[in-house]
C-alpha cells in the first residue's frame, strides 16, 4: 500500500504541520513515510504545500504526480491541485473559504467546512486538523489513535497546551467525514456536510 | 529485559529533515568544529549547528563569507580538528579556492554541497548541476575528492561518519554532495549514530612543547621538481582511493533489460519509475553510484553487460552521463533524461524515456 496527499492552503493555516502530523503518525506505525515541503520564495499569506507519501515498502520519489488524496484550504490550492488527483482520489475542500466545487467527475470530493468547525472549536488556526480529520475518516491511511499520539509527540514542552485542542479539531473534522452524506451532482461524487 | 535489550538495538526511528539529519550525525561523528554562511536550501544546517555545537562545547562560527568559513576550517582543519562546512552551489564556488588549497595541503574536511538550480545565482530548487565541479576537483590544479552522494535522509546519516572516515585516513576534503530535496524533505532516520575512532597523526599543527621539530602543513611548493614530486604523491594517493573506496547500490538489476544510473533524488524518481514500468512487464532496473568519485567504472561495466540499454536520469542537462559514457566506451547505448533550474522530472518522463528505448 501506498499513499500520496497533498495539503495546501495560505501560510499560516497549519499546512506544513498538519502534514508533519500525518507523517508521525506513520512513522508511529512504522510505515515508510517522506513528507516534502514547498520551499520557494514564499511569502506570509501566498500559498504554501507539503506532499507526504505513506508506504509500506522503501518509497521512491518524494514528489508525487499523481496524488491519492489532497487536503486545500483555500480557493488557489484547488485550482492548482484538483488536476493532480489520481482517478478514484479524494480531495478534501475547506468549503468555508472556497466556493467552488471541484469539477472532476473521476474523484471523489469531500467539502468539508474546515474554518467554520475550526471556530466552533475555539480557533481557527485549528482549521488544517479539522481537515486532517476530513481526509482519515474518508481514507483511513493512518490510525486514529496515531494521530492523537503523533500530537503528542510534536506538541512537547512548552506546546503540550495545545495538544487538547489539536486531537478535539481532528476528532471534529473525523465525526464530520463520516457523518457526510454523499451525493451525486452533474455525475460528481460529491461529501457535503455543510448543507 | 529481553524487550529493553531489544529497545536498546533498535533505536526509535524519529522524522528528521535532512539538512537537521546531516547536521546532527555530523555532530554526533565527533565534528569539532563547523564554519558556515548562509543560503537556502541548506540554512537549517547552520541553524541546527549554532544551537547544537556551543551545547556541546565545540566550535561553531558563522563566518562573514563563504570565503570566510572556508578559510577558517582550513586552519582548524590543519590542527587534526574534525571539521564541517555547509553552503549550496553558488557558496560553493566561493569556497573553490579554499577547497584546492586543502587538497594541496592534505588537510582533511567534510563539506556538505545541497545543490539548488545555476549558473549563478540560480534558483533554490533542488538541482544536481554541481556534478563537474564536485567529482572533477572542485578548484585548480591537479586534483580530485571523495565524493559521496545519498539518496536518502538516512543514508546521509550514515554517510557523514564515512566522510570524516575518508578524510582522516587519506588526509583529504570529503564531499556529501545532496540537493534541495534531500535538505528539505524529512524521512525516517534510526538515530545509531557513528563517531569514527580518531587515527594517530604526525603531520597536524599541534604546540611542538619544544620537542620535536616544528610541522609545516602547506600547498606551496615554488621549485616546480619539488611540486612535481607532491603532485605525484597526491595521483598516488587518489589512485589508491579510487581502487578501494568505489560504492555503489543496484536494485532489481539480474533481470533488467534498461538500466537507469542515477544518484540522489533522481535515483528516487528511478525507483518510481521502476516500479511503474515492472507493472507494465518494462524489466527496468538500477544502478546507483553512492561515490561519485571514484566513479564505480568496472562495476557498472560488469552490472550492464548484456543490456539493452542504459538511461541516465539527472537533475541537470547532463553531467554524470560523461563518467557513464566514459566507462561504457560504447558497448550500449547510453540515453539521457534531465531536467534543470529546479525542476524534477516526473517518474512517467523517465518511464516513457525507457519505453522508447524498447520499442521496436
Amino acid at each position: 500500500m501506498q499513499h500520496g496527499t497533498i495539503v495546501a492552503g495560505f501560510g499560516g493555516q497549519g499546512i506544513l504541520f498538519c502534514g508533519h502530523v500525518l507523517a508521525q503518525a506513520a512513522l508511529i506505525e512504522g510505515r515508510e513515510v517522506s513528507w516534502m515541503p514547498s520551499y520557494g520564495p514564499e511569502m506570509r499569506g501566498g500559498t504554501a504545500y507539503c506532499t507526504v507519501i505513506v508506504s509500506d515498502r522503501p518509497i521512491g520519489s518524494p514528489m508525487v504526480d499523481a496524488a491519492d488524496s489532497a487536503i486545500v484550504l483555500n480557493p488557489p490550492s484547488l485550482a492548482k491541485f484538483e488536476p493532480v488527483i489520481a482517478r478514484g482520489g479524494l480531495i478534501v475542500v475547506n468549503s468555508s473559504l472556497v466556493e467552488a466545487i471541484p469539477a472532476r467527475t473521476d474523484i471523489e470530493s469531500l467539502l468539508l467546512p474546515c474554518t467554520q468547525i475550526a471556530r466552533e472549536a475555539g480557533d481557527d488556526l485549528l482549521v488544517s486538523m479539522v481537515a486532517l480529520g476530513g481526509l482519515i475518516a474518508r481514507r483511513p491511511i493512518v490510525g486514529q489513535d496515531s494521530v492523537h499520539a503523533a500530537l503528542r509527540d510534536l506538541l512537547s514542552g512548552k506546546k503540550a497546551h495545545l495538544i487538547e485542542a489539536d486531537s478535539a479539531a481532528f476528532e471534529r473534522g473525523y465525526a464530520a467525514g463520516m457523518r457526510g452524506s454523499t451525493q451525486e451532482l452533474d455525475n460528481r461524487v460529491l461529501v457535503d456536510v455543510w448543507r | 529485559m529481553s524487550a529493553m535489550a531489544t529497545t536498546q538495538l533498535a533505536p526509535k526511528r524519529v522524522l528528521m529533515k535532512g539538512n537537521e539529519a546531516m547536521a546532527e550525525a555530523a555532530i554526533q561523528a565527533g565534528c569539532d568544529a563547523y564554519f558556515g554562511y548562509p543560503i537556502t536550501p541548506q540554512a537549517e544546517i547552520l541553524e541546527l549547528m549554532a544551537r547544537r555545537m556551543p551545547e556541546e562545547g565545540r566550535v561553531f562560527i558563522q563566518a562573514e563569507s563563504e570565503l570566510g568559513a572556508i578559510n577558517m576550517a582550513l586552519g582548524a582543519a590543519a590542527t587534526g580538528a574534525r571539521v564541517l562546512v555547509s553552503s549550496s552551489s553558488p557558496g560553493i564556488s566561493l569556497m573553490a579556492e579554499g577547497m584546492s588549497y586543502m587538497a594541496g595541503s592534505e588537510v582533511p574536511m567534510v563539506l556538505i554541497n545541497v545543490m539548488r538550480g545555476g549558473p549563478g545565482l540560480g534558483s533554490i530548487g533542488p538541482s544536481q548541476s554541481d556534478y563537474f565541479q564536485a567529482v572533477k576537483g572542485h578548484g585548480h590544479g591537479d586534483y580530485k575528492v571523495p565524493v559521496l552522494a545519498p539518496a536518502s535522509i538516512a543514508e546521509a546519516v550514515a554517510l557523514m561518519a564515512d566522510a570524516f572516515e575518508l578524510a582522516e585516513r587519506y588526509r583529504t576534503p570529503v564531499i556529501v554532495l545532496a540537493d534541495g530535496t534531500l535538505g528539505q524533505a524529512m524521512e525516517p532516520v534510526s538515530p545509531a549514530y557513528r563517531d569514527p575512532a580518531r587515527l594517530q597523526t604526525d603531520w597536524n599543527l599541534t604546540s611542538t612543547n619544544g620537542e620535536r621539530e616544528p610541522r609545516v602543513v602547506r600547498s606551496l611548493h615554488l621549485r616546480p621538481e619539488e611540486l612535481q614530486e607532491h603532485n605525484t604523491h597526491l595521483q598516488a594517493k587518489f589512485a589508491q582511493i579510487a581502487e578501494r573506496e568505489v560504492r555503489f547500490a543496484t536494485e532489481r538489476i539480474e533481470d533488467a533489460d534498461i538500466v537507469i544510473v542515477a544518484y540522489g533524488t533522481a535515483a528516487r524518481i528511478a525507483r518510481t519509475a521502476m516500479e511503474r514500468g515492472r507493472s507494465k512487464g518494462l524489466r527496468i532496473g538500477i544502478f546507483r553510484p553512492i561515490t561519485l568519485w571514484p566513479f564505480p567504472t568496472a562495476e557498472l561495466v560488469a552490472a550492464t553487460e548484456g543490456k539493452r540499454g542504459i538511461l541516465t536520469v539527472e537533475l541537470s542537462s547532463g553531467q554524470m552521463v560523461e563518467d557513464v559514457r566514459l566507462a561504457i566506451e560504447g558497448r550500449l547505448p547510453v540515453h539521457f533524461l534531465g531536467r534543470q533550474g529546479g525542476v524534477l522530472p516526473s517518474p512517467n518522463e523517465v518511464l516513457e524515456a525507457c519505453r522508447k528505448m524498447v520499442a521496436p
